[in-house]
């Protein structure tokens, strides 16, 4: 299935958002994700599933002013 | 207020209070673009910060260059303030900062609506907007804003308990830009913790602001981008605290003429 992550394309085989961290071994990384531009909190990410074209938005503490 | 009720009451140890939470240091100091994380380290250290503020960026499957920064920053055990930085809409800059509070754990938001691409100013009505739907949700907003005073009354009305007005654009150094706007919001918000935000330059920039009787400073390009950040954070830090200390000490006022110093009693009569 072809979603976009992060601006990029992907394929990805995951059906849920949880099973793309586990995917790009990031299931225990500290990230926040959202889904076609909605948020979607960690306790839902097994819960919610993915489809084609769908863009997810993996994101991380960084250095910030 | 007399000088003996400044001096019995005030001291640059008393607290400045952002919803509740009392912090000693008026410098809030920003992490991006330092030479390395040690030096960004050390730089927060010297600086004796307790509020450091922090972004959200996309994280890479394969570096997961966000993982060592967050554990960096929560070894220094300093606070987060995460920024909404480069967001363009009030969707953006929400759903961020939910983000944001789910990632760091605090309510804790310091609100950029950008508006303009040149001056990196706020856009102040997205900015309203965005706060008034955040102080709703729970969030503790410190929004990023300009000396406006309408502007700033529809914060407070929004629910921001501090405000946040630039001295000059994100990254110019040019310092305090309007010190006569940057006054009359003092003199407006005389109980609001007013910080200023971005563009300062100088520790003097910095001494200034807390002249101003401001109550904190936030920077972060002038310390990063220093040949020496480290010492630069020490600077910023005496600079503030000059500051803060020469508002308590309650300053002359200033006059057209010239007035001696030295006694002209007792003056020696010298000369033919």
């Amino acid at each position: 299935m072809k979603i976009i992550v992060n601006g990029e394309p992907a394929d990805t085989a995951a059906g849920t958002l949880a099973g793309l961290l586990a995917e790009l071994e990031m299931a225990d990384a500290i990230v926040a994700t959202a889904l076609n531009g909605d948020m979607v909190r960690a306790a839902r990410r097994g819960a919610t599933p993915l489809a084609e074209g769908d863009r997810v938005e993996i994101l991380a503490p960084m250095q910030g002013g | 207020m007399d000088a003996m009720t400044h001096k019995a009451t005030a001291s640059v140890a008393d607290p400045v209070t952002f919803y509740g939470t009392d912090v000693t240091s008026r410098l809030l100091l920003g992490t991006a673009q330092y030479p390395s994380p040690a030096i960004l380290a050390e730089a927060i250290r010297a600086s004796g910060t307790e509020i450091v503020t922090v972004s959200l960026r996309r994280e890479s499957g394969a570096a997961k260059a966000g993982q060592s920064f967050w554990q960096l920053i929560r070894d220094l055990g300093v606070k987060v303030l995460p920024n909404t930085a480069g967001c363009r809409t009030v969707k953006e800059a929400v759903t961020t900062a939910e983000m944001a509070r789910e990632l760091f754990g605090t309510p804790w938001v310091k609100l950029e609506v950008i508006g303009e691409d040149d001056t990196l100013q706020p856009d102040v009505f997205g900015l309203v907007e965005a706060a008034r739907i955040l102080s709703r949700d729970g969030f503790q907003v410190f929004p990023y804003t300009t000396e406006d005073l309408v502007v700033a009354e529809k914060l407070v009305s929004a629910g921001c308990e501090v405000l946040m007005p630039w001295g000059a654009p994100i990254g110019s150094g040019r310092g305090l830009n309007n010190p006569y706007g940057l006054r009359s919001m003092r003199a407006h918000f005389p109980g609001i913790p007013l910080v200023v935000d971005a563009g300062v330059g100088l520790p003097s920039h910095a001494a200034a602001a807390m002249e101003l009787g401001y109550d904190a400073v936030l920077l972060n390009t002038a310390v990063a981008k220093a040949g020496d950040p480290v010492r630069m954070a020490r600077a910023f830090a005496a600079a503030i605290a000059a500051g803060r200390e020469a508002v308590i000490a309650d300053p002359m006022e200033v006059r057209d003429m010239a007035a001696p110093s030295t006694p002209v009693m007792g003056r020696a009569l010298l000369g033919s």
